[in-house]
């Protein structure tokens, strides 16, 4: 039975791995944590649904309990190399496995919002990223630096990403919509609480996401501002004061809220940027530099190493399930070419 | 028939015009830049030009006119070559006119009036030995009985310069004078080894450690290409004299032996001529090429150290710093703009070089923004241009708003902050929120009451909008923080950002002292008023262009840091330090563009293993934080609040 290595076993890896498996390939499916769908296990409902994350990840891990699904979850792998018929897979610990092909699915981390400090994230307690937020509205526990309800939150969209000074000069696609979808949720949950959501552009690239939009002005209220915020300082009672401009009215503001949300963009993992540079398949930003991306998307142009998911560029959980599974059809059609 | 003045050496005539026109162009220069002196300039000179301070003013004339000490200790070969010109020229012009002083003393000694009198023409103010071609005046002083009693030789000062065909035929004219001619070959080889590295620098300038030279316009390519025949030409001259009457040094002797003393005697003429007219060339092409730093280094390093100094608008005095420069192109070394980003047109030598020949403001104006100011060039200049001053009222000074309305800011009363510190955060320091809350626990940790001035509401110091040329508007904001700060009562001001610490010290006069965030933690240590811990990483310190070069702030940052953590030295600190690329003296840099350059910044910080980056300034943090490192970057106010003991 030929075999097939995949690094990662998020949304893509698991989808790409259930497919093979399903087609008679022996998978070999690697996961640096102990447990797959670590950034999926992070959120509490998608977009534009509202469907529960949970039941998407216990459905993604059903398609995991195949016989030839081999799951090495902790193993970091750290180097790929081609040995003239296969590959060779080293982790952290000098194990070494071998595969006829490898898919790397290593995925995204988050922006590390320290690095904008200006937005004062790690050193005001009014300050959390879309990811805290996201585990607030899952625990149902949204709440100010004090730990009480807070009256009036702002989102910041763009943080990291369209950025030239952070070098993220790239959309991170999905920040967008999930603002709108977390505005929503915390709308839900707290009915008197005033919500502003702070953008450049609002990309309502998706089917429904338009909608979402209009909704959350229409029927929850919540209120939209061109801008970006330049900078935020604590007041003596720990909350947030902003400054930014309104530039659809032209003026500048300064307002107080109790909790301010970055929503923070996606970057390439740090998984991602080691076997990228290391089979010298490395691109922009860190992430994995495919073919083409219209016809070749997977290819990386290595016989048998192949890319699918968010290592290559910011993609939505759909995108990268429907990446996952085309990812598994160019593998098999490669391992098809084998003698 | 009176006989004419240069009979048998008329080639020193080009010579004599040179001279002549060298010392008319140059008086006419300096007067007219003199006069162009502002007010206070012209106060000082008044007050100081001779005092105490001539004493060390002309300890530097020497110390870097001619044995160019400052270049010698940054780069010894480059040194050596600069040095060889100016001292090694200077001695055989000092040396020349001993030794020829020394001859005309042994002829009047030895010769008596007799003597003298067959020698000479008997009628005119002037005489010339045939036999000796010595070119002598002779002075006759009659008793009153109209008797001869006095009757001399005296050299015309142009003797040292062509001594050799002057005084030729007796070697050992006097004691020692064969050592004096090997000195005087001793002399000019020394010259030649500086014309050898020269060559090699304009051949392949690593050869002598430099990266790239300056690219020289046709005038100061052909003055320099009349320089360099010169001295060929002297040694060929002498060689030619030598080898005619078997005298000379060790070297224009030996050379002299290879030559054939009858065809000498026919060219002997024309090679003193060629010497001569090189002279003519390279005198007359001196005030109008780079040459003309000869002189004006002198006079400016007198002025400078006589305490005159750039004003705001360019005055006689910028005339003779611009003229002070001689494109050697020291500064292109260590500018990041030329090495990062391959930039080699805006550099001092090509900016002062354009003002020099008044090329178009606007060009001008393109050469002078594209600047970071982080005066890497300044610490490595020779002569001690002020780059920044000259860089300042070039700059491009488009319409800006001045209407210096700051009436939302409210003026404390006085004795708001009696015998406290004031703190000012600048900027920068809102921008890195992380800086002004370390220095909160700094100061309550100290028990030191504190006002943070631009906690809420604040104005900019000044110095960015000062760095663009904006005069006016960043008097406008000095005006009003002048204001709030006196009124305030407080008994210091500490400030976290460089920018502003230079702006305070510099161009306020606030009349109580004024400290960065690292000097004042550094007392506070010192006299244990916070007691800190160690932590066990290894930190690289990134200094800060406006807090070392601009201030000279070095040591209190490393002291600080050795105090609570383990500094790494890096391979450029210091001085040398690499400006992190975002310093705001450049506004027209894409982001792109800084990016490179404080990715080299960096490299060096990170060359060897470290475990964080330590700065001083917000800016630099921000620079390096926004770079997709590994290392996490911290101001040093940040890491000693986080090692503070309770």
């Amino acid at each position: 039975m030929k075999k097939t290595a995949i690094i990662g076993a998020g949304p893509a890896g698991i989808e790409a791995a259930s497919v093979l498996a399903g087609s008679g390939v022996e998978v070999l499916l690697f996961e640096k944590s102990e447990t797959p769908l670590s950034n999926l296990k992070d959120k509490a409902f998608l977009f534009p649904d509202f469907s529960a994350a949970s039941d998407m990840v216990s459905e993604l891990e059903d398609k995991l309990l195949k016989d030839n699904i081999t799951r090495c979850f902790g193993t970091e792998i750290v180097e790929i190399k081609w040995k003239g018929t296969e590959w060779q897979l080293v982790s952290g610990k000098s194990e070494a496995w071998y595969a006829d092909s490898v898919l790397i699915a290593t995925g995204y981390s988050t922006f590390d919002a320290r690095r904008k400090e200006e937005l004062g994230y790690g050193i005001y307690k009014g300050v959390v990223t879309s990811l805290e937020m996201e585990k607030m509205i899952r625990e149902g526990n949204i709440v100010n630096g004090h730990g009480d309800m807070p009256k009036r939150i702002a989102f910041l969209q763009c943080v990291g990403s369209r950025d030239e000074k952070s070098g993220n000069h790239y959309c991170s696609k999905v920040c967008c919509v999930t603002a709108v979808k977390q505005a929503i949720e915390v709308r839900k949950q707290l009915p008197r609480t005033d919500l502003t959501v702070f953008y450049m552009d609002l990309r309502m690239w998706g089917q429904g996401f338009e909608e979402m939009y209009r909704t959350a002005q229409e029927k929850y209220g919540i209120d939209f501002i061109r801008g970006r915020i330049s900078e935020a300082a604590a007041t003596f009672d720990d909350r947030v004061q902003i400054k930014t401009e309104d530039t659809l009215l032209g003026m500048p503001l300064r307002t107080t809220v109790d909790l301010l949300v970055l929503m923070v963009g996606m970057e390439a993992s740090a998984g991602t940027r080691t076997l990228g540079a290391s089979c010298g398949i490395g691109g922009e930003y860190g992430f994995i530099k495919t073919i083409s991306p219209h016809l070749y998307d997977n290819d990386t142009g290595k016989p048998g190493l192949f890319a699918a998911g968010t290592c290559k560029r910011p993609l939505s959980i759909w995108d990268s399930i429907n990446d996952g599974r085309s990812a598994a059809i160019a593998i098999k059609d490669y391992l098809d070419t084998l003698p | 028939m009176k006989i004419s003045i240069f009979p048998y050496s008329a080639f020193v005539i080009p010579f004599l015009v040179g001279v002549l026109l060298l010392l008319a162009i140059c008086t006419y220069k300096y007067i007219h830049w003199i006069s162009q002196f502002d007010e206070a300039q012209r106060t000082i000179i008044r007050h100081n030009w001779f005092s105490w301070k001539t004493i060390p003013a002309l300890w530097e004339m020497f110390r870097e006119g001619l044995v160019h000490f400052r270049i010698l200790r940054k780069n010894i070969v480059l040194g050596i070559m600069h040095q060889s010109f100016a001292l090694g020229w200077a001695l055989l012009i000092v040396v020349g006119a001993i030794q020829s002083n020394r001859t005309i003393a042994c002829f009047n000694h030895e010769q008596s009036i007799e003597q003298l009198n067959t020698l000479i023409e008997q009628d005119g103010w002037y005489s010339f030995d045939k036999d000796r071609r010595y070119l002598l005046t002779k002075r006759v002083t009659y008793d009153e009985a109209g008797h001869k009693i006095h009757l001399k030789y005296h050299r015309p000062f142009y003797a040292a310069i062509f001594y050799n065909y002057f005084i030729h035929k007796e070697p050992a004219m006097f004691k020692h004078s064969k050592q004096y001619a090997d000195l005087m070959d001793g002399i000019l080889l020394y010259i030649f080894l500086g014309l050898t590295l020269a060559f090699a620098k304009r051949i392949w300038s690593k050869s002598v450690g430099m990266r790239r030279t300056t690219s020289h316009n046709l005038f100061d390519r052909l003055a320099k290409l009349s320089l360099w025949l010169i001295f060929p030409l002297r040694l060929l001259s002498e060689s030619i004299t030598a080898s005619m009457y078997q005298n000379g040094g060790f070297l224009t002797n030996a050379i002299g032996s290879l030559f054939n003393p009858d065809i000498s005697g026919h060219l002997e003429w024309a090679s003193w001529l060629c010497y001569s007219l090189a002279l003519l060339v390279f005198f007359f092409s001196m005030p109008f090429t780079r040459y003309m730093h000869i002189f004006t280094e002198l006079l400016l390093i007198w002025f400078r150290k006589i305490g005159v100094k750039e004003s705001e608008q360019p005055t006689g005095y910028t005339k003779f710093e611009l003229n002070a420069c001689s494109r050697c192109g020291v500064c292109i070394q260590g500018c990041p703009l030329d090495k990062d980003l391959n930039n080699h047109r805006i550099q001092p030598v090509y900016l002062i070089r354009g003002l020099r020949n008044h090329n178009r403001p606007a060009k001008m104006s393109i050469i002078a923004d594209n600047c970071l100011m982080c005066e890497r060039c300044v610490e490595d200049c020779p002569v001690g241009i002020d780059i920044s001053a000259i860089r300042r009222m070039t700059r491009n000074k488009g319409k800006l708003d001045s209407s210096g309305n700051y009436s939302y800011l409210t003026t404390p009363k006085p004795f708001n902050a009696i015998g406290r510190v004031v703190f000012f955060g600048g900027c920068m320091s809102h921008l890195t929120p992380g800086i002004p809350e370390a220095m909160m626990r700094i100061f309550e940790a100290a028990g030191q009451k504190y006002w943070y001035m631009d906690r809420d509401r604040s104005i900019c110091c000044g110095r960015p909008l000062r760095q663009q040329g904006f005069r006016n508007q960043a008097d406008d904001l000095k005006k009003k923080n002048t204001e709030m700060i006196i009124n305030s009562g407080a008994t210091m001001l500490v400030t976290s950002c460089p920018i502003c610490y230079r702006s305070f010290k510099d161009e306020y006069d606030l009349g109580i002292p004024v400290m960065h965030h690292t000097e004042y933690i550094d007392i506070l240590i010192r006299k244990g008023r916070i007691s800190v811990g160690r932590d066990s990483r290894r930190v690289s310190y990134h200094d800060p262009c406006e807090l070392g070069r601009g201030c000279g702030i070095y040591d209190q940052p490393r002291s600080v840091l050795n105090a609570v953590t383990t500094l790494q030295k890096t391979r450029n600190q210091r001085e040398k330090s690499i400006c992190c690329g975002f310093n705001m003296g450049n506004t027209v840099l894409s982001i792109e563009e800084q990016t490179t350059i404080r990715n080299d910044a960096l490299r060096n910080l990170t060359e060897r293993p470290v475990d964080a980056i330590a700065t001083a300034c917000p800016m630099c943090k921000k620079a390096f934080l926004h770079s997709t490192n590994e290392y996490p970057v911290q101001d040093i106010a940040e890491i000693v609040a986080a090692n503070l003991i309770k």
